[in-house]
């Protein structure tokens, strides 16, 4: 080891950082050998504190003039090791991870906003996210305005005073309608606001919302981040690119630049920089309301994470042949899935996401109809004669799941948000495992011949 | 040059800084940076005419005073850190090498082309528009306590305690 390198590494002075690949990033970032014991796994911190070495050290750690670890619910070794990790394959600058997405998505934006403050987003938001945001904020005093993101021109006519976020999901659940991106964040920083994208369908692996300008982006990684389907949690990350001192954004964000009240009087953005953002968050949201992730499901997610670019190319290439079964299937009404070429998202698709077999990858997640006399009920019929196509309420697991969303997810919601969130009362939604292709089909198949049957 | 393992060597050479623009108030960022990089095993010396000391260390009114008292009691001045404005560099970078400074650092917003050339046409190496802490605790740990994307990627284990 060279005496000038302490670190140990072994690389030459070359001038210039080796940039590693997506799966060399979903298997290494944030996970260096542990420097005490050599462990190459990630260890599980299951810790709710951390002692401190003495009073100065404490009062360091607690002024934020160290970097270092006090408690689980402000932050751990193995959920950071987690933070990290989702922070590099999304290409951001710091990540913050919370119990669910839901946790991650409350976090983002109470990181921003407060009483009177308003949200322009997408009318396409999952189920949850519009309870979220339109009901248990407005009860905060935070006023959300839901647009069609179908026309990114609806976000920039929905702007006020107080607006202080423009929100939307890359790919809409369960729409799966994908986001112009590029022209809503434009949208976005002509009046000096961030965009925040739930970038959770396509995963890290088929879309960086970065790329295109989005500033802060929420991920559920209960969804394909873990695929196993056995863990909650959530991660935000920022882009570390929205300058929050500038002329247009300064006014509207000055808890960004002056002295903290909720945190001694830190200034986030001054002290901080490029991760001031997922600072002021984890120390003024997650650790006062206390969404935080347990070390083990962190260390659960991390493991799902390592196969991330090997699944979501199984999941892409499962759906696209479950997508072109369907259109082609007798018993069918109707497909929506932008992976194929005559879906209306196809065009942005191919921009935006990741290409797999020359095409675009579009996630596992697609809808369709059932041709009957009464199709709604020809829906709940085919969701119950499925043989193993798993009836349940998530998306993303390496199982391919169903689900009727006008009776189940979406269910809370009225006939207008319900043609608003443009769920249809038969559609059915798929999310399409790794399974073999072919026993999927053959469960689609014989599910769709008795629904019919009655 | 910022690479990794052109900021490692920085890092793993420099023990000894002089923190140009150092505040007394504990909730500065120079004061931070000062403090964690203290606490690292650095020396801090502090350069600002209206202090006296700060951080146990007595403070001077110049690049070149902090030097000259630094030489009498036997130790030089590794890195000039600059907390200044960009347009406030040139000077502070003609007095950096002419003590034989190794390293020019600029933080965080400091950016100074000019100034930057002249002091690697001398020899040393130049630093700009990045913070001495981020990148100490990003390169030998405790950053990525932080949630924050260290871009380091290596299966050596680190030979040094994050802390």
């Amino acid at each position: 080891m060279s005496k000038d390198d302490p670190s140990g590494s072994r690389r030459p002075a070359d001038g210039a950082d080796h940039n590693y690949g997506f799966g060399t990033r979903a298997i290494h970032a944030g996970a260096i050998p542990d420097p005490v014991t050599g462990a190459r796994a990630t260890p599980i911190h299951q810790t709710t504190s951390f002692v401190f070495d003495s009073a100065e050290h404490a009062a360091s750690l607690f002024n934020l003039q160290t970097f270092g670890n006090v408690y689980s619910r402000i932050s751990n070794p193995t959920v950071a090791v987690l933070e990290e990790r989702v922070a590099s394959l999304e290409g951001g600058r710091a990540a913050l991870a919370c119990a669910t997405g839901m946790a991650a998505q409350m976090t983002a934006l109470l990181a921003i906003l407060k009483q009177g403050d308003h949200i322009v987003a997408a009318s396409t938001l999952y189920g949850g996210s519009v309870g979220q945001l339109g009901i248990g904020f407005a009860r905060l005093g935070i006023e959300t305005t839901f647009v069609d993101p179908e026309d990114p021109d609806n976000f920039r006519r929905a702007i006020r005073s107080n607006t202080r976020a423009l929100y939307g999901e890359t790919l809409g659940n369960p729409l799966v309608n994908v986001l112009d991106i590029e022209a809503v964040a434009q949208i976005a920083h002509a009046e000096g606001l961030p965009l925040i994208v739930d970038n959770t369908v396509p995963s890290p692996y088929l879309c960086n919302p970065f790329a295109f300008g989005a500033d802060i982006v929420v991920h559920s990684a209960t969804k394909y981040l873990g695929g196993h389907g056995t863990t909650m949690a959530g991660v935000l990350v920022e882009s570390g690119k929205f300058d929050w001192g500038s002329s247009l954004s300064a006014p509207k964000f000055p808890e960004m630049l002056e002295p903290s009240r909720a945190y001694h009087g830190v200034k986030f953005y001054e002290t901080f920089g490029d991760f001031g953002y997922t600072m002021k968050a984890r120390m003024e949201v997650n650790r006062t309301f206390g969404g935080s992730l347990s070390p083990l499901n962190a260390w659960l997610i991390l493991q799902g994470i390592e196969t991330l670019h090997l699944r979501m190319q199984a999941h892409c290439r499962n759906a696209l042949r479950v997508a072109k079964f369907l259109s082609e299937h007798p018993l069918v009404g109707w497909v929506n899935y932008p992976g194929l070429t005559d879906s209306a998202h196809h065009a942005l698709a191919r921009k935006q996401f990741r290409s797999i077999d020359g095409q675009p990858g579009a996630s596992g997640i697609l809808t369709f109809g059932i041709k009957a006399d009464d199709p709604a009920k020809a829906g709940e019929r085919f969701i119950d004669a499925c043989e193993f196509l798993s009836h349940l309420a998530n998306i993303g697991d390496a199982k391919t799941l169903v689900i009727h969303p006008a009776s189940t997810t979406h269910r809370q919601l009225n006939e207008d948000e319900l043609a608003r969130a443009g769920v249809r009362p038969d559609m059915i939604r798929l999310s399409v495992g790794i399974e073999e292709a072919d026993d999927i089909l053959w469960d689609i198949d014989q599910a769709l011949r008795r629904a019919v049957r009655g | 040059m910022d690479d990794i393992t052109t900021l490692r060597r920085i890092l793993g050479t420099c023990r000894i800084i002089a923190v140009v623009g150092l505040s007394p108030q504990w909730h500065r960022p120079s004061f931070f940076a000062a403090k964690y990089m203290q606490s690292h095993g650095y020396r801090i010396v502090p350069v600002n005419p209206v202090a006296s000391d700060i951080l146990g260390e007595r403070s001077y009114p110049s690049v070149t005073a902090a030097a000259k008292a630094l030489a009498d009691q036997g130790h030089p001045i590794d890195m000039v850190d600059c907390f200044r404005k960009s347009e406030d560099i040139p000077p502070i970078a003609d007095e950096a090498i002419a003590i034989g400074a190794r390293c020019l650092w600029m933080q965080i917003g400091v950016v100074n082309e000019a100034a930057a050339a002249k002091a690697r046409a001398a020899g040393l190496d130049v630093v700009m528009n990045r913070c001495v802490k981020i990148e100490h605790a990003r390169l030998f740990g405790g950053l990525n306590w932080a949630g924050v994307n260290t871009k380091v990627i290596s299966a050596r284990r680190p030979q040094i305690l994050p802390y």
